[in-house]
């Protein structure tokens, strides 16, 4: 497999010199350097760092001329900072791939990211912050015929860590195909129409080596499927200022660490309707899933080796208090609703005043599935059966999670800007992997306040999270945050933070104050930091990382070029 | 295999900064596929503003400064299209969770944009952006002549004063 993707690499380069020549093309790229420094401190529950300094870095360069681009991405982790996992040490080229489009084809060989539809059957990406990144090795094919029309494929295995996946028997190979079909573009008549509507199919095949298994104490064999399939469809509708986006997936039978090792089939569906004008944006979504974690390494648990994408279907907070108690999708089976409305009292009116306000309001709410028993003898979840069954339209008997938010934000001078937000949140720990330990109830509240002076800009922010719960060291009680900022012409900024842990009745009260400086001249960006940050959960672009509490220095620089 | 892969990658980038210092040439927007709002698909090479330098900001529904930089420069769009016939192309790198907020929170705050999606970060990537908010400034060819990470207030006030060099005929740094 590597000397034909080594054999294509070399054809698009020497096709593409023949064609053009190869001193017309751009280079462009990105660059990431963090450090970080982090002594002990046991109140916090910081560890000692062995290696005193650590270090994340990549750097991706991209040539591209014409139809023709090839890229790099060279990475090092020498030690990986704290919170990614430790496979990840060393250093390396992590990425490389070579893409030529020629007529209605691109083909591109080595390393791609690529999505089918909502993701919910194949997602291929990276979130670099996080440590997370399942790039495709292997080849892909894009033919777009005619417009309107987009027609992939894909073959490949997934990144591991630095494993060389080629080498790697236990890591599946993953194939998939998919169909794009624009309505409005194929009939001409149709280009202008109010309705607009495409729609999609997609197919994906995992190829996962397997051995029987001996359950029982070897009493009780099970023999794995080696091929697992998944299906999905999708529609996307818009009528003026109405929409409509919806998807559905269905997978074989996957046993497989993530659910227990069961036979039941893997289900998903996800709808969302909209409605929007000048204004005003509403917008409900819900979704289903039913067994849906699909990896390219049965055996695998965690973060890795993902094939497809199961977002959660709550609102991703900014604010860190707000971010403490994050949702975290419930692979194995989960319902949800979520409501968003977003709305602008114009400006010259009596609430709106002289520049309008801005109102936001989220509302989310995740159940379980409801989950029957196969017969009397057989509990739940069984290994090495079909699990249980469960009724599509059945809402399941445990909440999950339930948010209602609103958020005011307005303009009161062209200088001064104030906003409010307030969240209710029910949280079941389960999203934290502690099944069956009691709820949090938390009432959370944010005030922001930007001033402008002149080029400078000066902003004061107070989060303040009140709950009656304090259970250790995962639901500390009441916190109440203050960070100032001032910022010179966009060029320089400095921030203090405290984060303060007021309301823990089982622990130290611990003040996680925080110092920021930071430098920007045009893409280039340092930032330095010195502080203490608590243990917890971040989260970018819906996907979470446990962070390990540290105390010392973090510095980050970023370019583009 | 692995060290000609290597050797491989070698020459490539070879041929990458002999061509970098080579040109004065600037780097252009990538033929890249991403989606209009209504779901049609358009390429980042097709962006264009009438014969005129435009403005690409990259910004996602989660981010707060992305959020605020729109909304500061929303406010002034009119007047600055009127005096400079500015046109930005607002692309939300919303993956499949935040992606259906876009369309409801572009119209709820009244945006003016061509708004972009870039779902599977493709353009994200062809343009080396590290972080939302990424601004850059187009030529009429596409050539990319200026860009800005971040965003503080005040910072949108320079986005205009550059892009009215542009105009000019200035060289921008």
């Amino acid at each position: 497999m590597k000397k034909i993707l080594l054999l294509i690499f070399l054809i698009a380069l020497s096709f593409n010199s023949f064609a053009q020549g190869i001193f017309g093309g751009k280079v462009t790229g990105n660059f990431q350097m963090d450090l970080q420094a982090s002594k002990k401190d046991s109140i916090i529950g910081a560890e000692e760092v062995k290696e005193k300094l650590l270090m994340n870095a990549f750097t991706n360069i991209l040539y591209t001329n014409g139809d023709f681009s090839a890229g790099v991405r060279f990475e090092a982790y020498l030690n990986p900072i704290l919170g990614f996992d430790k496979q990840y040490k060393g250093a390396g080229l992590a990425y490389r791939y070579a893409s030529y489009k020629k007529d209605f084809l691109e083909i591109t060989a080595g390393n791609y990211y690529e999505q089918f539809g909502n993701g919910l059957i194949f997602r291929s990406y990276e979130e670099r912050n996080l440590g997370l990144d399942n790039a495709m090795d292997g080849l892909r094919v894009v033919a777009r015929p005619m417009e309107g029309i987009a027609l992939k494929g894909i073959i490949g295995k997934q990144r591991y860590y630095w494993e060389k996946v080629w080498e790697r028997e236990d890591l599946g190979l993953v194939r998939g195909l998919d169909a794009d079909i624009s309505l409005n573009s194929i009939i001409k008549s149709m280009e202008s129409s109010p309705f607009q509507m495409s729609f999609g199919g997609s197919f994906v095949s995992t190829y996962d080596k397997a051995e029987p298994m001996y359950v029982n104490n070897g009493s009780y064999k099970i023999e794995l499927p080696e091929n697992i399939g998944s299906a999905a469809g999708r529609i996307q509708m818009s009528y003026n200022q109405w929409s409509l986006n919806a998807e559905y997936a269905r997978k074989g039978q996957d046993p497989n660490a993530v659910n227990g090792y069961i036979f039941h089939q893997g289900e998903a569906a996800f709808i969302s309707a909209g409605y929007s004008q000048k204004g005003l944006g509403i917008n409900v979504s819900a979704k289903r899933i039913d067994n849906m974690s699909t990896k390219s390494k049965r055996n695998e648990t965690g973060n890795m080796l993902n094939i497809n994408y199961l977002p959660a279907l709550t609102r991703q907070h900014s604010y860190s208090l707000f971010a403490m108690y994050p949702y975290a999708t419930q692979v194995n089976g989960e319902m949800g609703v979520q409501a968003d409305i977003i709305y602008k009292i114009k400006k010259n009116t009596l609430l709106g005043g002289k520049y309008g306000t801005d109102l936001k309001l989220n509302y989310s709410k995740i159940m379980s599935i409801d989950k029957q028993e196969l017969n009397p003898s057989t509990p739940i979840g069984a290994i090495g059966t079909d699990g249980y069954t469960s009724s599509f339209f059945k809402v399941g008997d445990q909440l999950y999670f339930e948010e209602i938010n609103f958020e005011a934000s307005k303009k009161i001078t062209s200088n001064l800007k104030l906003s409010f937000m307030y969240s209710y949140q029910t949280f079941n720990p389960i999203a934290f992997g502690k099944e069956g330990k009691p709820f949090v109830y938390a009432n959370i509240f944010a005030f922001d306040a930007t001033q402008k002076l002149g080029k400078n800009s000066l902003r004061a922010e107070l989060q303040w999270l009140k709950t009656e719960q304090t259970y250790g060291d995962w639901a500390k009680g009441d916190w109440i945050q203050g960070t100032l900022e001032y910022n010179i012409a966009g060029k320089f900024f400095v921030a203090a933070t405290d984060q303060w842990n007021y309301g823990n009745k089982l622990g130290e009260k611990v003040h996680y104050y925080n110092f920021a400086v930071g430098y920007n001249k045009g893409t280039n960006r340092i930032q330095i930091s010195y502080g203490k940050q608590r243990n917890g959960i971040i989260c970018i672009g819906g996907v979470c990382r446990e962070v390990p509490a540290s105390n010392g220095l973090f510095a980050t620089i970023t370019s583009s070029f | 295999m692995k060290k000609i892969i290597l050797a491989f990658m070698a020459l490539l980038l070879s041929f990458g900064i002999l061509s970098a210092q080579e040109g004065s040439s600037k780097a252009t927007l990538p033929n890249v596929s991403v989606k209009t709002l209504d779901g049609k698909t358009i390429k980042a090479s097709e962006f264009s503003n009438e014969g005129k330098p435009f403005v690409i900001c990259f910004w996602a529904t989660w981010c707060k400064p992305c959020l605020m930089e729109l909304n500061a420069m929303a406010e002034l769009y009119d007047s600055w299209q009127e005096e400079t016939g500015i046109k930005i192309y607002a692309v939300s790198i919303d993956d499949a969770r935040t992606c259906p907020k876009v369309k409801p929170l572009v119209n709820g705050s009244d945006w003016d944009y061509e708004v972009i999606l870039d779902q599977n970060s493709e353009l994200k990537r062809a343009l080396g952006v590290n972080n939302p908010p990424h601004t850059f400034l187009i030529s009429e060819k596409g050539e990319i002549l200026w860009q800005h990470v971040g965003y503080a207030p005040g910072d949108e006030d320079n986005l205009i004063k550059v892009f009215k060099q542009v105009l000019q005929g200035e060289e921008i740094k």
